[in-house]
């Protein structure tokens, strides 16, 4: 890429809203995402009686499955929040940069 | 518009495969039909894909369009085709069975495959998307010296690719063996020369069509066996509590309802982890499929499909597994006291034979012609991926510095492809007795180690270098290798020494910290002229990486 090119993107105030933003929103939902899984994975190696506890009183079901399937879940609804944002106000933000710039 | 005539389209294919079933129904009488049944839907489905690979092949002339499918895949479309890369014979049967024999176990494994995916959309899908072409290699060149970084990430995308073969192998060996009573070698050597078809003539655009057609067919016919299996082991209540208490007595234990033995210690535990979360963002055939997508808007959109089938995929595999302990174990039919869990075709097989306990022979027809159709386009997705990075990675731009046409490298591509097939069939041969669902976590370890931590880097931090790259990734590779080999699945099951080298089964945490401070000390002490030079151009990488400014052009047909 032409080094001109680069510093009329990078100068652009677009450009830092953009990164800002994304970054942001990435770093937040990947910590939200790695603190769930190795909150589980922990749990496994820590203390696994918890996991096996029944659901409700007599109930075989434990609240490891629950907690399982919810981890599973949550990866579905957390990638869901970031496209939901990204392929609105990131790229709405990325094509006015385009726009500007080229 | 689109999607939905895609989601149609889907469902269209399930019908079809459903009435087939029902047609079938008539010529279902004793133990040869079954045989017969599942040969002439596997017949169909390869008639089918043939088809494809021919239409593939019209459409198929030059490098981008062999590596890439032309950049013309739709979000939809990549997000089935991934699912379908992702849904492996090894997890399908693999976590079905070890659910059967272990319990809640197979869902750890379960878990930590499917959180790798919100950590590739947020921090890797678009950046590569916007950084690379045919391979993950072109990212991980894009601002240090060509020839030694292709060198290295060529050689993790082969070894990635060649142990996860290796699973896929023994899995349809296994499955044909039981299935269709072929010999475990022939089936082998069919699965290899399958693949070289597809690849070689039809490339990423047949490599992609077959996954998802494939697709398609495996989470429907997995969702009729889930659901059939739930309500016969739940007494036609659909009770999840009912079937687990049925579980619970027929194993005459509740160990089966929390984590056991298979995750044994807080390292092993942590260690899986990591290797299955990040494993996935350091799969060639995976990562190769963001450059079949024409932009970041499509990329994104296919990994949340992808997310979504994957899970709903690994619930119906927990479901399975809890059927089979229900419906067959103490059924004579399906029982086998020689082989592993007990049942016909060991462990593995739990997800096949219950299949015939839930829908008796046409269902196990059907469900084998998919999970072996399965195993074709996985296979062929590894291929591809294997032969672009000795063609790309390796002949081109190593070999020939980037001084080579088109059609020359497709055509070494096409070479590979046929080298890679006869590669797969002798270790589908050499590997007969491993347990596949472990391979496929060691495959994980390795690119865990090697794969990611050199991609996720240079993307992120700028004072990376060449030097600390190599160092980096060079140490990841061969320390994960090494911990396997030494370690207890290797050293002790297959190579029977009495005790391991290396405590540990998963080598994850040991070998991508080893990757980590590799590339770390090698960039910091690497005061060269190059270096300044790299560290210099990460702006403009940075640029094009947050923008999509410059990166390779949607279709271009």
């Amino acid at each position: 890429m032409q080094q001109d090119l680069v510093h009329a993107i990078k100068s652009n105030p677009k450009y830092h809203e953009l990164i800002s933003k994304r970054s942001r929103l990435a770093w937040i939902l990947a910590i939200i995402m790695l603190v769930i899984y190795y909150g589980f994975v922990m749990i496994i190696a820590f203390n696994k009686q918890f996991l096996a506890q029944p659901l409700w009183e007599g109930a075989t079901t434990t609240i490891g499955i629950p907690i399982g399937v919810g981890v599973i879940l949550s990866a579905f609804v957390l990638t869901g929040i970031y496209v939901i944002r990204a392929n609105s106000e990131f790229d709405r933000l990325t094509n006015e940069i385009k726009e500007e710039v080229l | 518009m689109k999607l939905w005539k895609n989601v149609a389209a889907c469902i269209l294919l399930s019908l079809v495969a459903g009435a087939a079933l029902a047609a079938g129904d008539v010529g279902e009488v004793k133990k040869q039909s079954l045989n017969i049944t599942a040969i002439v839907m596997f017949l169909i489905f390869v008639a089918a894909t043939m088809g494809i690979t021919y239409w593939a092949a019209q459409r198929t002339k030059t490098a981008k369009d062999f590596y890439a499918a032309g950049g013309g895949i739709t979000g939809f479309q990549n997000g089935m085709a991934i699912a379908g890369d992702y849904m492996s014979a090894a997890s399908f049967l693999g976590i079905s069975g070890l659910v059967f024999i272990n319990g809640y176990d197979g869902l750890i494994y379960s878990v930590g495959w499917l959180v790798g995916w919100p950590i590739i959309m947020f921090l890797i899908a678009e950046q590569l998307r916007n950084l690379g072409k045919y391979t993950y290699a072109d990212v991980v060149s894009y601002r240090f010296q060509r020839v030694p970084m292709r060198t290295m990430a060529a050689t993790g995308s082969l070894v990635v690719v060649v142990l996860y073969l290796i699973g896929q192998m023994v899995g349809a060996g296994k499955l044909i063996q039981v299935l269709f009573g072929l010999d475990y070698t022939y089936a082998v050597i069919i699965v290899g020369i399958l693949i070289i078809l597809y690849v070689t003539l039809g490339g990423m655009l047949a490599t992609t069509w077959v996954q998802i057609i494939k697709a398609c067919l495996l989470l429907g016919g997995a969702t009729i066996i889930a659901f059939g299996a739930l309500y016969l082991a739940s007494d036609g209540s659909f009770s999840l509590e009912r079937m687990f208490q049925r579980a619970v007595e027929i194993k005459k234990s509740n160990d089966i309802m929390g984590p056991g033995k298979l995750v044994t210690n807080p390292v092993e535990a942590i260690s899986l982890g990591l290797a299955l979360m990040f494993g996935t963002a350091g799969l060639p055939h995976v990562l190769m499929r963001f450059f079949t997508v024409p932009n970041a808007t499509e990329a994104r959109k296919s990994v949340f499909y992808a997310t979504g089938f994957i899970g709903y995929f690994y619930i119906l595999t927990f479901l399975i597994g809890f059927g089979a302990i229900v419906l067959l174990t103490g059924h004579p039919e399906f029982a086998d006291p020689s082989a592993v869990g007990g049942i016909r075709g060991g462990q593995n097989m739990a997800a096949v034979n219950l299949a015939a306990a839930v829908g008796g022979n046409l269902l196990l027809g059907f469900i084998s012609a998919v999970a072996f159709a399965t195993i074709l386009a996985v296979v062929s997705g590894l291929t591809l991926a294997g032969a672009s990075a000795i063609s790309h990675d390796l002949y081109a731009n190593v070999w020939a510095h980037g001084n080579v046409n088109e059609q020359k490298e497709v055509q070494v591509s096409k070479m590979a492809t046929l080298a890679l097939g006869v590669i797969a069939i002798l270790l589908g041969i050499v590997f007969e007795k491993q347990n596949v669902a472990y391979l496929v976590g060691l495959t994980f370890s390795v690119a865990a180690s090697a794969n990611f931590p050199i991609l996720i880097v240079s993307v992120f931090w700028s004072k990376m270098t060449t030097r600390g790259a190599l160092l980096g990734g060079w140490l990841g590779l061969l320390s994960s290798t090494l911990f396997v080999v030494l370690g207890p699945t290797v050293w002790v099951d297959v190579l029977k020494n009495s005790a391991p080298i290396f405590p540990f089964k998963n080598p994850a945490l040991f070998s991508m910290t080893i990757a980590f401070v590799g590339i770390w000390l090698g960039s910091i002490t690497d005061n060269s002229e190059n270096a300044k030079k790299e560290r210099a151009s990460f702006e403009a990488q940075d640029v094009r990486c947050q923008t999509g400014i410059g990166a390779e052009g949607a279709a271009s047909h």
